[in-house]
């Protein structure tokens, strides 16, 4: 039955393969057919292969071949399924199949179509390896590998000049995180003389003591790459770009799975994390740093699909602080509810932005209540979860958990859970601010067309998801199921936190509270005095704040002057050839000495002839003044 | 012997200053046979006999006789004549005056240094011709074949003159 | 007999040398250009006796022989060549004769 999870990843490879070599052959409902149903097939192994690992929960490794043998580096292709990597793949091919289905019919008529289902198979493949990889080479070839499939779907509608340089910005910045990852996991190979990741982590424990040197490098190399594909501070700039591929590129890879691969791969990494405290601590404040900063910026976008961007850094930024304070359960809870309502999202704004003919500004939106209820409430439902609602939403549980295990974590822990709290209003602030704008009010722009069955399916089903996605894992003062934390304790073994029951009931409720506060707030602004906002931004320094958040905080600024135009100016000056300047000169020396030279050969005998005199008076004299 | 030698120096040197001097070939070459012969004199008041009749014969008679040919052939008339003197004006012989008093200076300077008895006596021809056709055999040799490599040179040359056009 | 100094000797041929050098460079006529090359090549053979002379010896008038043989191939190459360039070229101007100048 294991042998199935390294079957997975080779299905939706197939669908890849059958759509980039025959896509153009099969037809619409072929390339759909083809392509939801690669995925649809992993998604039901991925169940069943979850029935039975629930049924005998012992982590199971498959070794395909071994990849190539260099002097005792032999990775393999080994895929390895525990608690850990079963519910990424869960994430994965089930939220994959919900938005290949939506894709077959939001994509229908767009003529890359096959092309379309082909990157998003690949990418599927792709993280599948990611997730399931033994090997952390594997790993890195799944992550280089969904890094190509982001570059392809952003830049998805090639022919605008803008999609591209999106997309080249989202690869380039991915890159140097990348870069970062690839030396670290050098790193740890040529000083562990390993790449598999159990091994790895085993002789880490094993070597190295808390704090070595070398530990604490591999750990900020690794966490170099998780932030920049996890698009955290300092290199998160590219994903509010990246919304320029179509919105179930966003919903799948740009929000559910691609950009938690850093917390996947920091979570699978956290034994070498422990040893690195100084590099968890950083984890934690670049988390708590990022969440606030994506807040604010989220908070002053009107491009509906960069509001849902900003809110997925903002969003990560929580899971990664959760790393940082070493709750590494609760962070691949958060992903996991993250994934259900940040899809949910996107889905329901990509309807939102295709009946209303592709208008992502949300003050042109206004009163879809009525006119789109399915959508409303889809959407409703996923702001209601990402703004943590109290007791009903996926969100809250999750959220709640990491906060209350920041507050748990000592005065460093407490200045983290302050930076989350921030967050929490924020957040509710933001959504409802986008819900209120968008269906309730006046109709800006009358919408068009409906919903087929392919939209709405995965919609109520990830709406349901988003709403019932909690219960897996709740508090102890409401139900107490430690669900997914009992299932994940094999991976991240530790000490169970302290329970305090009271405290954790009324650091709850303080959040609860907060988040409400930052709905009503949305409701105040935009609902009941929207002359309000228009108000305080009449202020000139509230308008300068508001512009310098809407542009991410001028990220992109600082980024284009301290790098990008070094490096233009620099590559300027390099099409000049400086250095070839040289060996120019070098030729032209010997063109004007030859030059001189030939005029010196006059072709008349007796200039020769008066020069062999000279020469001749030349030698006698030196000859006499000796 | 030594006012021989003085007066047919003074005359090699006057003649031969004409030679470079003049417009017209045939007189050129008339000095130079002047010049020539004082050598031939000189060379007999050194003491060597057989050098100054070789002087008398080879340079001044064979060789002479092959320029004048020449000339003839050539049949340079007035108008190259002029045309020499016109080449002769005072600024082309800055350059060549200058290199040669530079050069004169400098032999007489190594000349002036050269100390030594005058010693010497008359070389004969026997003399001459035992160091010839003993150790200086190869020397004869190696002449021999130039003379015969200058006179193939000279036969191509002059017969295909005519014949065909240089391109 | 009243020897001639050979240094008296040399130094008609350093005149005679310089005098040919001259020639050499000043005149443009291809015909005098030879003429002074024999004065230079006689200057040499002078000085050449005035050497056997001063050691008494034979050898200087053997190599007056070789640099006689040697002026006689010389001008007979030589004014071929004179002839050749005065049919073709119809000049005797050596400065014309320069096809060969870089």
């Amino acid at each position: 039955m294991g042998v199935l999870a390294a079957l997975i990843p080779v299905l939706p490879l197939l669908g890849f393969l059958m759509l980039f070599l025959a896509g153009a052959r099969l037809g619409a409902r072929g390339i759909a057919v083809v392509g939801v149903g690669s995925v649809g097939i992993a998604a039901g192994m991925a169940l069943g292969l979850t029935a039975w690992f629930l049924a005998s929960p012992v982590p199971v490794e498959v070794s395909a071949w071994t990849w190539m043998t260099v002097d005792g580096f032999a990775p393999r292709i080994g895929f390895r399924l525990d608690a850990l990597s079963l519910i990424m793949v869960l994430v994965v091919t089930v939220i994959g199949v919900l938005i290949h289905l939506y894709s077959a019919e939001f994509m229908a008529g767009d003529e890359g179509y096959a092309r379309y289902f082909a990157s998003m198979n690949l990418f599927v493949a792709a993280m599948l390896v990611l997730v399931l990889a033994a090997d952390l080479l594997l790993l890195y070839l799944g992550w280089e590998g969904v890094g190509l499939c982001s570059y392809l779907l952003i830049g998805f509608w090639y022919r605008d000049p803008a999609n591209g340089r999106a997309a080249r910005k989202a690869f380039i910045v991915t890159r140097i995180g990348d870069t970062a990852f690839a030396i670290g996991l050098l790193l740890l190979f040529t000083h562990l003389d390993t790449t598999d990741i159990q091994a790895l982590m085993g002789r880490a424990q094993g070597q190295w003591p808390a704090g070595a040197p070398l530990a604490v490098a591999a750990a900020a190399l690794l966490l170099g790459g998780a932030i920049g594909k996890s698009a955290q501070l300092p290199l998160q700039t590219w994903l509010p770009d990246a919304m320029a591929g179509p919105t179930p590129v966003s919903a799948l890879i740009h929000a559910a799975t691609m950009v938690t691969a850093g917390i996947y791969l920091i979570a699978r990494t956290h034994a070498l994390f422990d040893l690195a405290p100084a590099v968890r601590d950083a984890v934690g404040a670049i988390g708590a740093a990022t969440l606030v900063l994506a807040a604010f910026s989220a908070l002053s976008q009107t491009d509906l699909k960069r509001i849902l961007a900003y809110s997925t850094i903002s969003q990560i930024g929580y899971m990664v602080l959760a790393l940082g304070v070493g709750a590494w359960a609760s962070a691949i809870f958060h992903l996991m509810t993250h994934a259900f309502f940040k899809a949910l999202l996107f889905l329901a704004a990509g309807v939102v932005i295709q009946r209303l003919h592709e208008e992502h500004d949300i003050f042109r939106m206004g009163g879809l209540r009525q006119r789109l209820p399915l959508v409303f409430w889809a959407f409703l439902i996923g702001a209601s979860s990402l703004a943590a609602l109290p007791l009903v939403t996926a969100g809250f549980y999750s959220k709640d958990l990491i906060l209350w295990r920041a507050w748990s974590a000592g005065p460093f822990g407490r200045a983290l859970w302050a930076a989350g709290i921030l967050g929490t209003f924020l957040t509710g602030l933001y959504i409802f601010r986008a819900v209120f704008v968008v269906f309730l009010g006046p109709v800006r722009t009358p919408p068009r067309g409906g919903i087929g069955p392919a939209v709405a399916v995965p919609l109520v089903v990830l709406s349901v998801l988003a709403l019932i996605g909690g219960f897996v894992e709740t508090p102890d003062f409401f139900g107490g199921v430690p669900a997914l934390t009992d299932f994940l304790a094999p991976v991240f073994p530790g000490p169970p936190p302290p329970g305090d029951p009271g405290g954790e009931a009324a650091a709850s409720i303080f959040a609860a509270l907060v988040a409400l506060a930052g709905v009503f707030a949305a409701y105040v602004a935009y609902c009941r005095r929207p002359a309000m906002v228009a108000t305080i931004l009449r202020h000139p320094a509230a308008e300068a704040m508001r512009r310098c958040w809407a542009a991410g905080w001028g990220f992109d600024w600082l980024y284009d002057r301290l790098l990008v135009r070094p490096l233009v100016a620099t590559a300027r000056a390099g099409r000049a050839d400086v250095i070839d300047a040289g060996f120019d000169a070098l030729a032209a020396f010997c063109r004007q000495s030859h030059a001189m030279l030939s005029r010196w050969q006059t072709g008349q005998v007796r200039w020769y002839a008066a020069w062999i005199g000279a020469g001749t008076i030349l030698t006698v004299a030196i000859s006499v003044l000796a | 012997m030594a006012a021989a030698f003085i007066i047919s120096a003074i005359v090699a040197a006057l003649a031969t200053l004409r030679v470079i001097t003049a417009s017209r070939a045939v007189h050129a070459l008339l000095y130079l046979v002047v010049s020539l012969l004082a050598v031939a004199v000189v060379f007999y008041t050194l003491g060597a006999p057989f050098a100054a009749a070789l002087e008398a014969l080879v340079y001044a008679g064979a060789i002479m006789v092959l320029f004048i040919f020449v000339v003839m052939m050539m049949n340079l008339g007035e108008p190259a004549a002029r045309r020499e003197r016109q080449w002769m004006a005072p600024r082309t012989w800055a350059g060549p005056a200058v290199l040669a008093l530079a050069l004169l200076a400098e032999l007489l300077a190594l000349l002036w240094r050269a100390t030594g008895p005058a010693s010497g006596g008359e070389v004969g021809p026997g003399a001459v011709g035992a160091l010839l056709f003993g150790p200086y055999l190869l020397a004869v040799e190696l002449a021999s074949l130039l003379l015969l490599a200058a006179l193939v040179t000279a036969h191509h040359l002059g017969r295909s003159a005519g014949k065909e056009p240089d391109r | 007999m009243t020897a001639v100094p050979p240094e008296a000797a040399v130094l008609l041929a350093c005149l005679l040398f310089t005098l040919g050098l001259a020639g050499v460079l000043a005149r443009r006529n291809l015909v005098f250009i030879l003429m002074a090359l024999e004065i230079m090549l006689n200057a040499a053979g002078l000085v050449f006796v005035a050497a056997g002379a001063r050691w008494g010896q034979a050898d200087g008038q053997v190599l007056f022989i070789v640099v006689l043989t040697l002026a006689a191939a010389e001008v007979a190459v030589g004014l071929a060549l004179v002839l050749r360039i005065h049919r073709q070229a119809a000049t005797l101007d050596a400065d014309a004769a320069s096809r060969l100048r870089g």
